[in-house]
């Protein structure tokens, strides 16, 4: 078991003022911003309403901001603790919510808790990230390069990655794979086993192909040839194309979006959002918002570089990574780049569980800033 | 611990690796975000345009078509017409149930509402009965409570308040054809209607008008959000006819039962005040859709009322002709006003009897009493001595043998024969029985109603080159027309020939002579056969025209002017087996009558 060694770090330990002054006012404004972008892109998909979504989303907001910030102030060493105990819970709650899913009607990827959904698989993200990080915190390099060092990190990953991809939730379970992957690659793990793996996948997808749901191949068909379908499949990303290059450089217009307002564009409120944004505000809004994000992530890098623990670092890189890996497979699915998986832009997309589980990430990066003086020693 | 500083390290570096590679990945996005907005940015915006705006086409009001007296001959009525929205009721059956109460739909109609609901998104009106009446859509809107979704919808529908009594000249309107051609998208449109006939068809054009266009924004669903630009087009223009409705009407009405043509023109200024062609068909009909049992009805009728007898009839001319006869002989000398010739009610030639129509003969008469009696004798020896080829010329000076061109479809050019279209036609010579007969305006000469019209016109005129026509003309000075060459004095002999006819007692039409205020009609019977008299019949005795079947019966012919003295109208009446030609100059004389009257009483009391 994990020991405290309370006299060393009794110095670095940031009292509560200390906790508050350290609190990054750049970066929790660039938060605010892009939250506050998003709440005035869902008034303007409710064509000019706060309701049903704008209001909604900015009281989930809010309560992700508290969130955050009880994160912040918490010490980072109770996120290294409770790591694995946190990954069991979100791990038994996607088995729940599998075999309930099979007993009601089709996908079910949350649980009812009156006030909102829960969706385990938000909070498998975040435990996931916390639990590699303990567990390559305490594990030696020679170890991590071994073939059996990434037995149970391994395990670790594909396990949660697994029950998700069955809900069928292939979006989450790429994001799951792909940030356990760039983890495994930070860690120092070697890039011939990436190699092989790829390697692997790329041999096993046609395999991988027959268990798709045909829904799942049918996204896949269609993002190869969108004309395949022009009113079936290919339609979302078609009118998706045709908002984003018919806003221009400067956009049509707050809550002028045509092929939005006009229910041209499917899904607007929700994973579709940045078309309308960028049918709204064009190149020039399109392309602030992804510097926004981009200045998250690079922020929560250099918090990483600051933290003097393994652990702390491993954490912020791995949940920037997460944060990464929304923002670039949703605008890539929008544009067209990649098929359409269902991943949303956080902070903009309406809905509830990726509000809270976003900003407890940032919430614990920050935790990282703070603490950064706290060294913790190897288990 | 070596170890672990190599750990960090590592750490460090590929976490600067992995941030490089997401920076990458961010500027791809940019670099796709830039390809789609600003490179490909114009085809999406006409992509996102052509989802957004639907254009729909207005047509425009088609022009009114007035008589002299802006009398509307073809105009736009209102056409009510009842729709269903099924989304703005909660149960369509209900509704039509309800509907039914007022009005009785037939199952039929009911399945194609059905049907129609089926195939259409919800906010469509789905039409359920058109041409309602005034009081139809009184009792719709009455009981509107009851009628949830229901919808009274305008439209404008062609309307001839003349009916079949002028439309050999309006025509009509009908649904645009396969054959048509598509010069104008308003053609494209369901339900438009163009010119079929008469002129409707003729001016086609400027009836239609230019089509606005209405574009709309329109959701996903393609629901109407707003009213983008409007551009109402043209409407048609009004035509103004020379047709006088009041004379068409009552020209229509004496045929009563008869078919035939009948053609009242001004002999001055060529305006046609009255062009019948009777039976003829209902446009408002033809303008609804007809079935196609009733167009075969049309087609198949013995009277082929489809048929504009007045341009596409071409029937001997008969005794109408010998006024050209007359003219072609005096012209060549081969008579004078003096020459008298011997009617015995039979002449030889060859081995073939040509029998005058008066079996006893006429005696000795001149040309003017041969006009008079309608002598034949006189005219197979005037038609023998002149020859075939100076009375084809003379006929042609006066408007025979060729189109008037009046624009109206299916004219025809009638026939006059001369030796060379003999030889051109049948590779032989020309008989000389066959001037004969041609003298008698039978046997090869054929001419249309109009054709016998305007040749009227120009021996009423004094002889200028009048041309028929239905525009409305102003006033128009007959000496701006070109003199036909032909010696005045002739052309009064010939008048005075035709006076003779209607005025002295003897005349073949004296029965049927006016006189209003001392004007008086003169004109011309004629009388065609259209089969054979056997000899043998002759023998027997001529069979009594009323005995015969009604198709084997004689046309009946009158040409005719009125005023004599001053002539203004001149007029052309066929009536098809009409048995004999004072029916057809009974008719003329009561137009001629009722023009002079309505001149009367159109004149400014001083």
């Amino acid at each position: 078991m994990y020991k405290f060694y309370e006299t060393s770090f009794k110095s670095q330990t940031p009292t509560l003022k200390e906790k508050l002054q350290n609190l990054s006012f750049s970066y929790i404004m660039f938060i605010l911003l892009l939250a506050s972008i998003g709440i005035l892109m869902l008034y303007s998909a409710a064509n000019g309403n706060w309701k049903p979504w704008a209001l909604n989303q900015g009281l989930r907001f809010g309560l992700g901001f508290a969130v955050m910030i009880a994160f912040a102030l918490t010490d980072i060493r109770i996120f290294m603790r409770y790591a694995y105990s946190f990954y069991f819970v979100a791990l038994i709650l996607l088995i729940v919510v599998e075999v309930t899913g099979h007993i009601g009607m089709g996908a079910q990827r949350w649980i009812n808790l009156g006030f909102m959904k829960l969706q385990p698989s938000e909070l498998m993200k975040i435990a996931l990230v916390l639990a590699l990080a303990r567990y390559f915190h305490s594990t030696p390099l020679q170890t991590i390069e071994s073939i059996k060092g990434l037995i149970v990190p391994g395990m670790m990953v594909l396990f949660p990655a697994f029950l998700v991809m069955t809900q069928p939730d292939l979006g989450t379970a790429l994001m799951l794979v792909f940030t356990a992957g760039a983890m495994f690659f930070v860690v120092g793990v070697q890039l011939w086993k990436f190699g092989v793996v790829i390697l692997t996948a790329i041999i096993c997808m046609p395999i991988a192909w027959h268990f798709l749901h045909d829904y799942q191949k049918n996204r896949v068909l269609t993002f190869l040839n969108p004309e395949r379908d022009p009113l079936g499949a290919g339609y979302h990303i078609i009118q998706s194309k045709i908002a984003l290059g018919s806003g221009g450089v400067f956009g049509k217009g707050f809550l002028n979006g045509t092929q939005s307002h006009l229910n041209f564009l499917p899904e607007k409120h929700t994973d579709f959002i940045f078309t309308m944004l960028s049918e709204e505000f064009g190149l020039i809004g399109a392309s602030f918002i992804i510097i926004l994000n981009f200045l998250i992530i690079a922020y929560s890098y250099s918090f990483a570089l600051k933290s003097s623990s393994y652990f702390g670092k491993l954490v912020a890189i791995g949940l920037a990574t997460n944060f990464f890996f929304y923002v670039f497979i949703n605008t890539a699915m929008v544009l067209g780049l990649i098929p359409v998986v269902g991943i949303p832009l956080p902070l903009i997309s309406y809905g509830g569980t990726v509000i809270l589980s976003v900003m407890a990430g940032f919430g614990i990066i920050l935790s990282v800033y703070i603490n950064r003086n706290i060294n913790i020693g190897k288990d | 611990m070596n170890r672990d500083n190599d750990k960090g390290k590592v750490l460090i570096s590929r976490s600067l690796i992995l941030g490089v590679g997401k920076l990458v990945l961010l500027l791809v996005i940019i670099a796709r975000l830039y390809y789609l907005q600003v490179y490909q940015a114009d085809k999406y915006k006409m992509l996102a345009d052509e989802n957004r705006i639907s254009t729909r086409l207005l047509v425009p009001p088609r022009g009114i078509i007035y008589d002299r007296h802006m009398k509307e001959l073809a105009t736009n009525r209102q056409n009510f017409q009842a729709s269903i929205v099924a989304e703005q009721t909660t149960n369509v059956q209900e509704t039509l149930d309800a509907f039914k109460k007022i009005m009785p739909l037939s199952e039929a109609e009911e399945e194609k509402i059905k049907k129609d609901l089926r195939k259409n998104r919800s906010f469509v009106p789905i039409k359920i009965k058109d041409n309602l009446t005034w009081e139809e859509v009184a009792k719709i809107q009455l009981n509107a409570p009851d009628l949830p979704g229901i919808m009274i919808d305008e439209g404008l529908l062609r309307y001839y308040p003349l009916g079949e009594k002028a439309a050999p000249v309006v025509g009509y309107v009908s649904s645009v054809s396969d054959n048509d051609k598509k010069d104008d998208p308003l053609l494209e449109i369901p339900g438009f209607k163009i010119g079929k006939a008469g002129i409707e068809k003729l001016f086609e054009h400027p009836l239609r008008g230019k089509g606005g266009h209405l574009k709309l924004e329109v959701n996903a669903y393609g629901r109407v959000m707003k009213e983008i630009e409007r551009n109402d087009g043209v409407s048609g223009e009004k035509i103004e006819l020379s047709i006088d409705s009041r004379l068409q009407e009552k020209a229509y009405d004496l045929f009563g039962e008869e078919s035939g043509a009948a053609i009242l023109m001004n002999a001055n200024s060529g305006e046609i005040l009255a062009f019948v062609s009777t039976p003829a068909y209902d446009p408002n009909v033809m303008t609804q859709g007809i079935s196609q049992k009733e167009w075969s009805e049309l087609n198949n009728n013995e009277r082929h009322p489809l048929v504009n007898k007045a341009l596409s009839g071409q029937y001997s001319p008969g005794s109408t002709f010998k006024m050209v006869v007359a003219l072609a002989a005096l012209e060549a000398g081969v008579i004078t006003p003096q020459t008298r010739s011997f009617c015995a009610g039979k002449m030889m030639l060859g081995n073939h009897t040509f029998h005058c129509w008066k079996g006893f003969g006429h005696g000795y008469i001149n040309v003017v009493q041969a006009l008079e009696h309608s002598c034949d004798i006189f005219f197979y020896e005037t038609a023998q001595k002149v020859g075939i080829n100076k009375i084809a010329e003379m006929a042609r000076r006066f408007g025979l043998g060729d189109k008037i061109n009046i624009g109206l479809e299916n004219e025809k050019s009638g026939l006059i024969p001369d030796t060379d279209w003999k030889i051109r036609r049948f590779g032989e010579p020309w008989q000389q029985g066959e001037s004969l007969i041609s003298g008698i305006g039978q046997g090869y000469v054929l001419a249309t109603p109009i054709q016998l019209a305007t040749m009227t016109a120009r021996i009423a005129n004094g002889g200028y080159e009048v041309v028929p026509t239905f525009k409305k003309a102003s006033e128009q000075n007959v000496t701006e027309l070109k003199k036909i060459d032909i010696a005045p004095a002739y052309l009064d002999l010939v008048k005075q020939g035709m006076y003779d006819v209607v005025n002295s007692q003897g005349g073949t039409a004296y029965a049927h002579r006016i006189d209003f205020n001392g004007q008086k009609m003169s004109g011309k019977t004629g009388t065609t056969q259209v089969r054979r008299i056997t000899m043998k019949e002759r023998q027997s005795g001529v069979l009594r025209q009323e005995d015969l079947p009604w198709h084997l019966r004689n046309h009946a012919l009158f040409v005719g002017y009125a005023p004599h003295d001053n002539p203004k109208y001149a007029i052309a009446v066929l009536v098809e087996h009409g048995r004999g030609g004072s029916v057809a100059a009974d008719l003329a004389g009561k137009l001629l009558l009722q023009a002079l009257k309505l001149d009367a009483s159109e004149q400014p009391v001083e």
